[in-house]
């Protein structure tokens, strides 16, 4: 017996692995770059979690404040917290503490960012649909549970900047109407600035309670897929009942743990050779200071936008505000976004009526309704997500602030509805002529035949591996439900 | 002569001197004065309502800022004065200075940085300046007035706006900050110019604006790439 025959032996005999170890090796992933998007975020977050687990081991949530008589002249003898002390550490004595602090900020911001892009993917190209609706729910329940995720990370160093966003978000969590005020004095153990429990729970929502949960989503997320196969775009030979693509074994495990030490290594060059959030130039927080241009981190900032944008309208009834002015920016904002994105499936299968199980995927142009729909929302959040920075628009462009709110106000109506139509009419374009947006008209390949005239040549990528989900491994099922 | 009739003589001879330097400056002074600033805060200093304040006892200091850091001569009294290459030279800069301050006003403020504190301005920084200038002094906008980034004033022309308040800036006298409070302030300021980044690119010290644009453009974007250069495509 080989080794390798002996070390798969020694398995079966005592896990009885060699089926579901073959299931796997032969897996079929369908062949399209865009899929790898999701894997950016899984990778991105493997790296947050490794880094984060170094920086839990030094992180000190405790708002007892102490003199600070460190290595770091700028600070001697100012007044901060342990918290803050304990991640100034982190980044200027603990060796390859600010690589691993910087690295971790860098991979919530790209996490974030592939989680938003794989979400476009999954939504314009139908993936969501019936049966992987399921899976879509999970999905955007990882994306609220990364933005919560983030905040708090951001939050943990009670350094000036993240003390002011938690200031907004304290106002925030008191606008929610009747219960805001409770609500706001039970998360931070008192008012603003929070009690002592404050730092210790958000440390232990954030490198515990949030991670756990995403870690669980993320098995279910992909233990769904699995099971129902990957969705896969239509073409030559592709069927709703199969799956066309490269194996994991050769091939996609490969590719894949490729892309795991791309996103790594670009994770670690960009903690190690730029700078984030230097919590030692902003200082300690006290409520009473503060400074201009304090900002979230990118994925709050279409939160930042909205109270921005919103008009001060606050109505008063018999001396009460029943809904103070955040909520609508920092709470009725993103909940009408998430809402709409949590209801598409079912709406989507209500007005068009299709109820059928979906395996094949659409090219956007295929559905110029939800394509230019769901542009018209990105726009729309995008728009907003801008106007958070109009501050600085205006301080480096010399636009006026005030003017670009008023632009902004109306705008923000206006352009999606452009955004829309412009959509519609551009995928019915590429309907009828067929071209690529990115790679222009559809190549052909003529032949020239002996006798002269020509003929067309079948010009496919190399055979592919064809997995029939009906047939082998019966992992699915395969007559098709119509309702 | 007596020696006492020859000292006499000689202070009498260096004094009319000095005056008559003193007073040609002056009155180089005035004619640059009359020129460039009259036709707002008017003939006699006494301003012109709509067009520019009252110069009477404004002292050296405010003048020395507006002029040094080119803000004066306004081109319009509506604008914010913002800074530009000093219209004037040195020489014709303390002309008019002490052509002003002939009608009076304390001196120039100064301060020394080395007399300073760096922990005590850094803290003095983010609680009566950052609110408007940005923490590590970058700059920004506030109701009504562009704030500027500090990186290109001297220490004397911020210690000048310090106790003056140039435009929307509230003005920080003796009783709001000692001269040791300014020094160590001042200390900050020109510190914050080379700041500790010791996290390698700077990315302007401003914080998640530029992070999100580097986290999408160099991240993000570079790693759909790469999925695109290792991932199949479909020929749909
Ligand atoms: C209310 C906002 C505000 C506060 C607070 C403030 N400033 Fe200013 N500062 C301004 C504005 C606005 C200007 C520009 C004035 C002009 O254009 O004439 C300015 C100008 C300056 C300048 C001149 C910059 C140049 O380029 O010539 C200096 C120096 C300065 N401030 C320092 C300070 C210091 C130090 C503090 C804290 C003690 C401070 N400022 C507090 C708003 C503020
Ligand atoms: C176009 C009109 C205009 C001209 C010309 C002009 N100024 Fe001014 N000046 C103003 C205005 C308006 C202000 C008030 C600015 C503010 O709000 O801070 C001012 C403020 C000042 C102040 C500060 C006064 C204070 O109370 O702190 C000084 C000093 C000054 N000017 C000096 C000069 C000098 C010197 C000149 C000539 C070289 C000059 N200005 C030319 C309009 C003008």
């Amino acid at each position: 017996m080989s080794r390798a025959q002996r070390f798969v032996s020694w398995n079966e005999q005592r896990f009885g692995s060699a089926k579901g170890v073959r299931w796997l090796l032969r897996y079929v992933f369908p062949d399209h770059w865009s899929f790898l998007l999701g894997e950016v975020a899984l990778y991105a977050f493997i790296v947050l979690v490794i880094t984060g687990i170094f920086l839990a081991l030094f992180y000190q949530p405790s708002d007892t404040h102490m003199i600070y008589h460190g290595s770091y002249t700028l600070l001697d003898g100012q007044q901060i917290s342990e918290a803050y002390h304990s991640v100034l550490n982190l980044s200027l004595t603990v060796p390859a503490g600010l690589l691993m602090r910087q690295t971790h900020h860098w991979a919530a911001d790209v996490f974030l960012a592939a989680i938003v892009l794989h979400v476009m993917r999954v939504f314009f190209t139908g993936a969501f649909r019936k049966p992987r609706d399921v899976n879509w729910f999970v999905g955007l329940t990882m994306l609220m549970l990364a933005i919560f995720e983030g905040f708090a990370g951001y939050s943990l160093g009670d350094d000036l900047m993240s003390g002011m966003g938690l200031a907004i978000a304290y106002s925030v969590a008191m606008s929610v109407p009747l219960i805001g005020a409770q609500l706001a004095h039970l998360l931070w153990d008192g008012s603003f600035p929070g009690g002592s429990d404050f730092l210790p729970r958000l440390e232990i929502a954030h490198a515990l309670l949030i991670p756990a949960a995403l870690a669980g989503l993320i098995s279910v997320h992909l233990a769904l897929i699995m099971r129902q196969h990957h969705s896969q775009f239509p073409g030559r030979g592709r069927k709703e009942s199969n799956v066309v693509g490269t194996p994991m074994w050769p091939g996609y495990a490969l590719r894949s743990i490729g892309l795991l030490l791309a996103v790594a290594g670009i994770l670690f060059l960009l903690g190690g050779l730029v700078q984030i959030n230097p919590i030692w130039q902003w200082g300690p927080y006290e409520p009473y200071l503060s400074t201009n241009g304090a900002q979230p981190d990118w994925y709050i900032g279409w939160l930042i936008g909205a109270l921005r944008l919103m008009p001060n309208f606050e109505p008063t009834i018999a001396g009460h505000t029943p809904i103070p002015n955040p909520f609508w920016g920092g709470v009725a904002f993103p909940g009408v976004v998430f809402t709409i994105l949590f209801f598409w499936p079912a709406a989507e299968r209500r007005f068009s009526g299709d109820r059928r199980r979906h395996d094949l995927l659409d090219r956007p142009r295929d559905k110029p309704q939800r394509t230019a729909l769901g542009a018209a929302l990105l726009s729309w959040v995008v728009l907003i997500f801008a106007v958070g920075a109009a501050d600085r628009v205006s301080f480096r462009l010399n636009i006026s602030y005030a003017a670009q709110i008023h632009v902004w106000r109306v705008g923000v109506w206006v352009v999606p509805v452009v955004v829309y139509l412009l959509s519609l009419s551009a995928a019915r374009a590429l309907q009828r002529s067929g071209a690529h947006p990115l790679r222009g008209s559809p190549r052909v390949r003529l032949r020239r035949r002996p006798s002269g005239e020509f003929e067309l040549v079948d010009a496919g990528s190399p055979s592919p591996e064809i997995h029939e989900r009906s047939g082998g491994h019966g992992e699915r099922r395969c007559e098709r439900t119509t309702e | 002569m007596s020696t006492t009739a020859r000292t006499v003589l000689a202070v009498a001879t260096v004094f009319v001197l000095l005056c008559a330097t003193a007073s040609a400056k002056t009155s180089a002074g005035a004619a640059l004065y009359d020129l460039d600033c009259a036709s707002c805060h008017g003939q006699t200093l006494a301003g012109r309502s709509g067009m520019g304040p009252s110069l009477r006892g404004v002292g050296a200091g405010p003048v020395d800022f507006y002029l040094s850091t080119g803000r004066m001569p306004l081109q319009d009294p509506r604008d914010e004065p913002t800074r530009s290459p000093p219209l004037l030279n040195a020489r014709q800069r303390s002309a008019v200075t002490s052509f002003i301050s002939s009608f009076g006003g304390p001196p120039a403020p100064s301060a020394d940085p080395q007399a300073g504190n760096l922990s005590a301005g850094q803290h003095l920084f983010t609680s009566d300046c950052a609110g408007c200038h940005q923490v590590v002094a970058r700059g920004g906008l506030t109701v009504g007035a562009d704030v500027p980034d500090l990186r290109a004033p001297s220490a004397r022309q911020i210690a000048e706006a310090v106790r003056m308040g140039p435009y929307l800036m509230p003005r920080f006298g003796p009783r709001q900050l000692s001269q040791r409070q300014l020094d160590s302030l001042v200390r900050y300021v020109l510190w914050t110019r080379r700041p500790d980044n010791a996290g390698g690119w700077s990315i302007d010290n401003l914080g998640p604006i530029p992070e999100g644009i580097i986290a999408w453009l160099l991240g993000m974007a570079v790693l759909a790439l790469i999925a695109r250069l290792i991932g199949e495509r479909t020929d749909a």
